[in-house]
């Protein structure tokens, strides 16, 4: 006899497990399934929370390089590999240990294993004590998404990585590539050049970071160039020969030596939507062409118990926006009529220095044809960011000309990650530049960018002068 | 060549059909002369031409919707082509040409400073550099609709949900706060003026309030049907009636007068009145006695604003008399009936009764009702329970008087009783006082000198 739930939640990720507890919260009977011994997915176990824990060992280690500059010599640091990797899982490990036992204080029965669907009502889940039955009167489907794969590049060489085995940390190579300038691209890039890799990027587009704000990509790009021993845009790698020295790669594009060996590859192209799940056949639920799972507004598939979030349902592959999705997907079930309408998804980069925008920005408004004003903040005029010397920074809103409401917000230098919380805010309560101006931010902080940003929209900011416009 | 434009109809009336088109191309007509009947929500009306000339072409045809500022037809002046050009452009002028009013001095600052000048004394002031341009942020128009460019709707994500939930399209609703941001309150304050609004808006926005919504059977498996087309007067008579019968709690009460002496009266003076060229009929003298009766029951003369949160009380006196016609009801009103003898009343009722069957009642005729009433008695029944009048708060049904034994001074006597049934809306007046007001009405009938007496 097959036990059976109010909802069932196939991936104990970000979006997954925010779900399963959100329903057990609102009083129904939740099972959440993973293969994993605990919940916490790609972002706990393989993705965010690792990649911060070491980016976090990168900021140190270059701040203490930095301390010469200010009169403090720290030395060469002496990295342990292992102990860091220890660390690193240690964080992981605490992490998703305590997921788990929220899982279990919250009464949500925790499946480990394989699933197969089985019917719109019901799926079936092969773990290490056998097979278990399970019948459910609404799914959710959270499971995520991998990195993407390609062909040409997926030879037999432990020298290869992929965001998962570059977290986990094998070594310090002597040389590193790093194929694809996305964020993952460049956070583990940064990881490996701080912990001492001489490490190069190869770009297929004409920048780093496709489709992000070219003014917060400028400030990256230039502490990059120097972090970086190359960084090749407009390049594609063509071929790549394990030899036994290392990896030969072939480039083709703006570069000149068309052939360089690496001690390691890291390949970071993107991610798929899991949505191959096995059984899906056996429901109504459509995939779409480029292998999301389709959704109306609240979550909801083709088929009407069976509901998907996070990366497997759509764009941007994002953690916050798999929880968001989540709790609209659970108050759906509940029979609200929420539905995911967010203002501003906020992106952030965490790199050092981080950039992170929300909302709408200067480059989408212009391919659309919105009309806005930006107004721009330069670091270099914010005492907090020249105490910590680290002045190449901006704050940048994106503005509805006539009412100055906030459309978009984008930011780069340290703690740009920290700061974009209140871009979002602003964009979803309907804040205008003379709200955000009004507002009375702390002394002296990074913060003051925003107010003194909205300041600039109208030619008021204390501490950036600009001649009035002659009208 | 001059055009000849659908003119404003009258109040929330913005098109109608074209029923009956009265002249042909060729004819000379003159200022005033109807060319035109077009039947729209609230009436058929035929529609005089502005312009005086010869039809040169007709622009609509029978069945044609027309709105206000459709071209009807064109006409040649009548002595030629110059002087009309000359007739023609002076008209066009004062609203082409805006008059070259000088435009006020602008101070050095662009956008107006919400601050009043300072005083001459006072120290000076310096206007801050106002952006968020304040008529620009003003949501009178309802911002973005469906055509989903542009940024949302300013609302936080708890006015989005709040919207959502009670079936409101957030992008539509007018916002009260800076930039437009819209509010809770400003969320429910547009529902609420939604739901006052049905029924009262007409076809476009009330039309829920009585288009079926469930699915109806195949009324052929059962027989022969006929499909006639629902004619604008029905449908907006149904909308009407559907919203005053939703939104108003209705109570109807009900009671007999002794019409006898009133009888005598009609009898003993109807001739008089037929000189005077209107029949004295028992609405006439009951037109009179309501019109008499809402003076002393102020609160039967009154509408509830529940956008303001008040009762309107009305300090004079309409009275709509309802008129059965072959194509629906309709209601022309009698107006200031409080000022007016009932000879006067008899005669204006016969007028429009008339006008009202030749479908020639104007809308002006038609509004401003204060209290109704509903005489059936020339068809039969005993009593009925007629529906308020929207936005009246009363209404008197009439019905067929009988001869009944009446128990008076110890003897049963026959007496010619008139059944009478009054509705209204229990949310401005309570049962006591619509049972006063019944009774006044009563004695008013038995007694008639009472309406001289204190009326």
């Amino acid at each position: 006899m097959a036990e059976s739930v109010q909802v069932a939640v196939l991936g104990a990720g970000p979006g997954g497990y925010a779900a399963a507890f959100y329903a057990a919260d609102l009083g129904m009977q939740v099972a959440l399934i993973d293969e994993e011994k605990n919940p916490g997915g790609v972002c706990l176990y393989r993705g965010c929370i690792p990649s911060k824990a070491l980016l976090h060992v990168a900021k140190v280690i270059d701040e203490a390089k930095h301390a010469d500059n200010w009169g403090v010599s720290f030395g060469e640091p002496s990295i342990d590999v292992d102990k860091l990797r220890s660390y690193k899982q240690g964080v992981v490990d605490k992490l998703t240990a305590g997921v788990g036992s929220v899982a279990r204080l919250r009464k949500v029965k925790f499946v480990q294993g394989r699933a197969t669907l089985t019917g719109p009502n019901s799926l079936k889940v092969a773990g290490a004590g056998g097979e278990t039955e399970l019948q459910f009167e609404h799914l959710i489907l959270a499971t995520g998404s991998s990195p993407t794969r390609i062909p040409s590049l997926s030879i037999e060489s432990d020298r290869m990585m992929d965001s998962t085995s570059g977290l986990e940390l094998p070594d310090v190579p002597k040389s590193l590539l790093v194929v694809g300038g996305g964020y993952i691209g460049l956070e583990l890039g940064s990881v490996y050049a701080t912990l001492g890799s001489k490490v190069s990027v190869v770009e297929m587009t004409p920048g780093l970071l496709p489709g992000a704000d070219r003014d917060l990509v400028g400030v990256l790009e230039k502490r990059l160039k120097k972090l970086f021993s190359a960084i090749m845009l407009n390049t594609k790698v063509v071929k790549v020969v394990a030899e036994g020295k290392g990896i030969r790669v072939t480039f083709e594009g703006d570069v000149a030596e068309k052939e360089q060996v690496f001690d390691r590859v890291l390949v970071a192209v993107g991610r798929r939507p899991n949505s191959k799940i096995p059984g899906l056949e056996t429901t109504g639920v459509k995939v779409d062409a480029k292998g999301f799972i389709e959704t109306d507004p609240q979550r909801r598939t083709a088929e009407r118990t069976i509901f998907a979030i996070g990366d497997v349902a759509g764009e941007p592959m994002l953690a916050h926006k798999a929880s968001h999705e989540a709790r609209v997907a659970v108050e759906a079930i509940a029979g609200h009529k929420a539905v995911f309408e967010p203002q501003a998804i906020p992106a952030v980069v965490f790199t050092d220095p981080e950039i992170a925008w929300c909302g709408l920005t200067e480059s989408q408004a212009q391919a659309e044809g919105i009309e806005v004003e930006v107004a721009k903040f330069p670091w270099g005029a914010l005492s907090r960011a020249i105490t910590v010397d680290r002045p190449e920074g901006l704050t940048k809103l994106v503005l509805e000309p006539k009412t100055g409401r906030v459309l978009g917000v984008g930011i780069a230098g340290s703690g740009a990650g920290e700061l974009i919380a209140e871009g979002a805010l602003a964009i979803e309560m309907g804040a205008t530049a003379e709200d955000m101006k009004l507002v009375i931010h702390p002394h002296p902080t990074l913060s003051e960018s925003v107010m003194e940003s909205a300041e600039v929209f109208f030619g008021q900011s204390t501490h950036v002068y600009k001649p009035k416009r002659k009208t | 060549m001059t055009e000849f434009k659908i003119p404003e109809l009258g109040e929330n009336v913005a098109s109608g059909d074209v029923t009956r088109i009265l002249v042909n191309v060729g004819d000379t007509i003159a200022r005033e002369q109807p060319v035109v009947e077009l039947e729209t929500d609230k009436a058929t009306i035929e529609v005089p031409s502005s312009v005086a000339g010869v039809v040169k072409e007709i622009k609509v045809k029978k069945g044609d919707k027309v709105k206000v500022g459709a071209v009807v037809l064109t006409v040649d002046a009548p002595t030629g082509d110059a002087p009309a050009a000359k007739a023609a452009a002076p008209a066009a002028a004062p609203a082409a040409s805006p008059a070259p009013t000088p435009a006020p001095e602008t101070p050095p600052v662009a956008a107006p400073a919400p601050a009043p000048a300072p005083a001459a004394t006072g120290p000076r002031v310096v206007p801050m550099p106002v952006r968020a341009v304040p008529e620009a942020a003003a949501p009178a128009a309802p911002a973005k609709p469906e055509g989903e460019r542009g940024p949302a709707a300013p609302a936080s994500p708890a006015v989005r949900r709040l919207a959502r939930e009670i079936g409101v399209d957030v992008n539509v609703v007018p916002g009260s706060g800076p930039g437009g941001r819209i509010t809770q309150d400003d969320v429910k304050e547009h529902a609420r003026r939604i739901l006052s609004s049905v029924g009262s808006a007409g076809a476009a926005a009330g039309g829920v309030a009585v288009r079926a919504s469930r699915p109806l059977p195949d009324f052929q498996k059962w027989g022969e049907v006929d499909r006639q087309p629902w004619s604008n007067i029905r449908r907006a008579t149904a909308e009407h009636l559907s919203y005053a019968w939703t939104t108003i709690p209705h109570v109807t009460q009900f009671d007999k007068a002794d019409v006898g002496e009133l009888e005598q009266l009609r009898k003993q003076f109807k001739e008089k009145v037929a000189k005077a060229g209107g029949h004295l009929t028992v609405t006439a003298m009951l037109v009179r006695i309501l019109a008499t009766a809402v003076r002393k029951f102020p609160q039967f003369n009154a509408s509830i604003d529940l956008e303001r949160g008040e009762i309107v009380y009305k300090k004079y006196v309409n009275v709509g008399v309802a008129v059965d016609t072959d194509r629906g009801l309709l209601v022309p009103v009698i107006r200031q009936a409080d000022t007016k003898n009932i000879m006067e009343i008899a005669v204006e009722l016969q007028k429009l009764a008339e006008k009202a069957r030749d479908k020639k009642l104007s809308l002006e005729e038609m509004s401003g009702g204060g209290i109704s009433l509903s005489n059936l008695g020339g068809i039969g029944g005993t009593y009925f329970t007629p529906i308020v009048n929207w936005p009246e708060v009363a209404i008197l049904g009439v019905s067929r008087g009988t001869t009944e034994p009446v128990w008076k001074d110890g003897r049963w006597e026959p007496r010619q009783m008139l059944p009478l049934s009054l509705s209204y809306d229990h949310r401005v007046i309570d049962g006591a006082d619509a049972m006063r007001f019944l009774r006044w009405v009563v004695e008013a009938i038995e007694q008639p000198f009472l309406l001289s007496l204190v009326g």
